[in-house]
């Protein structure tokens, strides 16, 4: 088990500070992406560097979403290129993604209902669970000691969300947010080197967005996770994130630091409707 | 009162991840074992054993098997009789090859029958995974269609092909006499129904701990992120191929041990239409009756089913009434149908929910919060 030092008390988060941003860990370039006859993303490029915090802004049905799952290998774009670390990457099938360190949460929480708060974490963690069927059958020496390694690393994951208290809650009776939260710690779990976010504070009032807020970048920081995320709350992307890059009907408009952005005069024209 | 878990806590996580975490519940299943094993067979008479215990017990093992598949893996399956139709003929198949002569030795041999139960499961695995393709791309009712291929393939397949039955005419295989240690004999018509009772109930411990142990490790949160939402699942990394195949493997294979069971350890000797669609709808209804995803909810459900129509017909004799006996079946009938709808509006969620339920109000009890 190679663990990350992951601070045992969370609250007292951000030791490392904010990592610099450095190299491109992912390129994607001139990607079209069509349903049909719908154009839902048209010659989009842009890098996410690692360490940074990148937004991805635009009204609906810009293909934001769209662009979240063409990263993470659920669509296949009819044009242009994905580029991880450099090699570009063929077709690939979502789980292999995941493989390769690339996490995602979900616009509409997508947890698994019937599983506990634990188990919907730990389920994050299979990936690197090897123990064969006959162990598990028996559960004697590996897969038991397997299963407590990774039980400790989640018991840490839960503990920096502050989820404790509902572990072995069944998620279909948790309130959206700590729902929300438990779905951040299930992608969490698998240490994921791009973490993608799709409207992480979709629905929830200031208190939980500000705790939303805080893990992101406390996420961020510690691990170092590189993030993408989709989001609606522009006092919330202006804040947190590094780097916007902003679509409007499946073009990209602008591609910047926030302040950059704000003062786009495109980006002012889709979202104020001027000219 | 006496079902609290106050004051015991859990110091490690190998404590805290049992199977039974609260100790009355571990006290009270290994009671329930040592009945089981001792009392029932000094208490229970033959008619008991081979007409009502060991049926229950061959039901647990297929429910077992398609709470698997269905309850934890959200694949609907209507094929469970040709699975277990497979799993006896394989046996059959097993158990009459003459090892001694194919291996050139002047003595006949035969496997043992743990290697021929085994067999039989691992052969209905393959089996099962050859049904379980189409669940790659169809899912739910479709699915359930698509099994329902297995099941009439299989029995057609084994009523047709004279092989299986070693050229039998009438069809029937029968179970031939083996013992499992020197002196003690458990299939055949000279076998104690005792000595099947235990050893199927040694396989019925070992395949539920078995199945239980599969659903606290990675396997087990794998079928169920792929029943619960399976484009989640395969976004965190579950190859869906791999974790729905190995459903099917492992859900076939107790279903092959468990028509081996019925076939070596109940009847004695059986025809292919012993496995008929009735067979795999009653092993869906226990499964749904008992809870889906449930171990506890599959014997629940076995129990409920092959249970409920003894009582049910000896009922009113014990009661002192005298009803005709034709009245009698129909009435079975009513009272069953009428049942297995009060429990369904009462708990969509299975018997096993409201045992659930029933321990969560005993936690509490005397007091209301």
């Amino acid at each position: 088990m190679s663990a990350p030092p992951l601070s045992s008390t969370a609250s007292a988060a951000a030791p490392s500070g904010k990592r610099p941003i450095g190299d491109v860990i992912l390129s994607v370039q001139n990607i079209s992406l069509r349903f049909g006859g719908v154009r839902a993303l048209t010659n989009i490029s842009f890098d996410v560097r690692q360490h940074e915090v990148l937004a991805i802004i635009g009204p609906n049905g810009a293909g934001k979403s769209s662009m979240l799952n063409v990263i993470n290998g659920f669509y296949h774009p009819q044009e242009g290129k994905v580029f991880h670390k450099g090699k570009e990457r063929l077709k690939m099938k979502p789980h292999d993604a995941a493989r390769a360190g690339i996490a995602r949460t979900f616009q509409n929480i997508a947890l698994f209902k019937g599983m506990s708060a634990l188990d919907n974490i730990m389920t994050g963690r299979n990936t690197m669970m090897k123990s064969s069927l006959l162990d598990q059958m028996l559960y004697w020496g590996r897969a038991q000691k397997e299963e407590i390694a990774h039980r400790e690393f989640c018991e840490r994951i839960i503990d920096f969300l502050e989820i404790e208290a509902i572990r072995k809650t069944p998620v279909g009776r948790l309130p959206y947010g700590l729902q929300k939260r438990v779905e951040l710690g299930r992608a969490l779990a698998a240490q994921p080197e791009i973490l993608l976010l799709d409207e992480p504070m979709a629905g929830m009032n200031v208190e939980e967005k500000e705790d939303m807020c805080r893990f992101i970048l406390d996420v961020n920081d510690e691990f170092g996770t590189t993030m993408v995320l989709i989001e609606h709350d522009m006092g919330v992307v202006m804040d947190i994130s590094d780097r916007v890059v902003v679509l409007d009907y499946g073009r990209k408009l602008a591609d910047g630091t926030p302040h950059e952005v704000r003062s786009n005069p495109d980006v002012i024209a889709a979202y104020l409707g001027g000219h | 009162m006496f079902y609290r878990e106050a004051g015991q806590f859990k110091a490690s996580y190998a404590a805290d991840q049992q199977i039974f975490p609260i100790r009355q519940d571990r006290i009270a299943y290994y009671t329930l074992l040592a009945v089981a094993f001792a009392a029932v067979p000094m208490v229970a008479n033959e008619y008991w054993m081979a007409t009502i215990l060991i049926p229950f017990l061959v039901m647990s093992i297929a429910s077992l098997g398609l709470n698997i598949l269905t309850g934890y893996a959200g694949q609907l399956s209507l094929g469970t009789g040709g699975f277990m139709a497979t799993g006896a003929f394989a046996a059959y198949k097993l158990s009459t090859w003459d090892i001694g002569a194919t291996f050139g030795l002047a003595e006949p041999m035969h496997l043992h029958m743990v290697f021929v139960f085994l067999g039989a499961g691992v052969i209905t695995a393959a089996v099962g995974v050859l049904f379980g393709m189409p669940s790659l791309r169809i899912k739910g009712f479709y699915l359930a269609v698509a099994t329902l291929a297995a099941q009439f393939f299989l029995l057609w397949l084994f009523n047709k092909v004279p092989w299986f039955t070693n050229y039998s005419t009438s069809g029937v295989i029968s179970a031939p006499p083996r013992e499992l240690f020197p002196g003690v004999v458990i299939t055949g018509p000279m076998a104690h129904p005792v000595t099947k009772y235990l050893f199927l109930l040694s396989l019925v411990v070992l395949l539920a701990l078995g199945a239980k142990n599969i659903m606290r490790c990675h396997l087990g949160r794998a079928w169920m992120a792929i029943r619960d939402m399976d484009i989640a699942a395969e976004i965190i990394g579950i190859r869906p191929m791999r974790t729905k195949l190995a459903a099917f493997a492992l859900s076939s294979f107790y279903c092959g041990i468990a028509g081996a069971a019925w076939a070596f350890l109940y009847t004695g000797s059986v025809e292919p239409l012993a496995f008929s669609i009735e067979v795999s709808f009653k092993v869906l209804f226990m499964i749904i009756i008992g809870g889906l995803g449930s171990i506890m909810g599959s014997f629940l459900g076995a129990a409920f089913i092959t249970l409920l129509p003894v009582l049910l017909t000896n009922g009113p004799r014990l009661l002192g009434l005298n009803i005709p006996v034709d009245i009698i079946s129909h009435l079975e009938f009513m009272i069953f149908g009428a049942l297995i709808i009060f429990f369904l509006i009462v708990e969509p969620h299975g018997l096993a929910r409201l045992w659930q339920i029933a321990k969560e109000k005993l936690r509490l009890w005397p007091f209301p919060y």
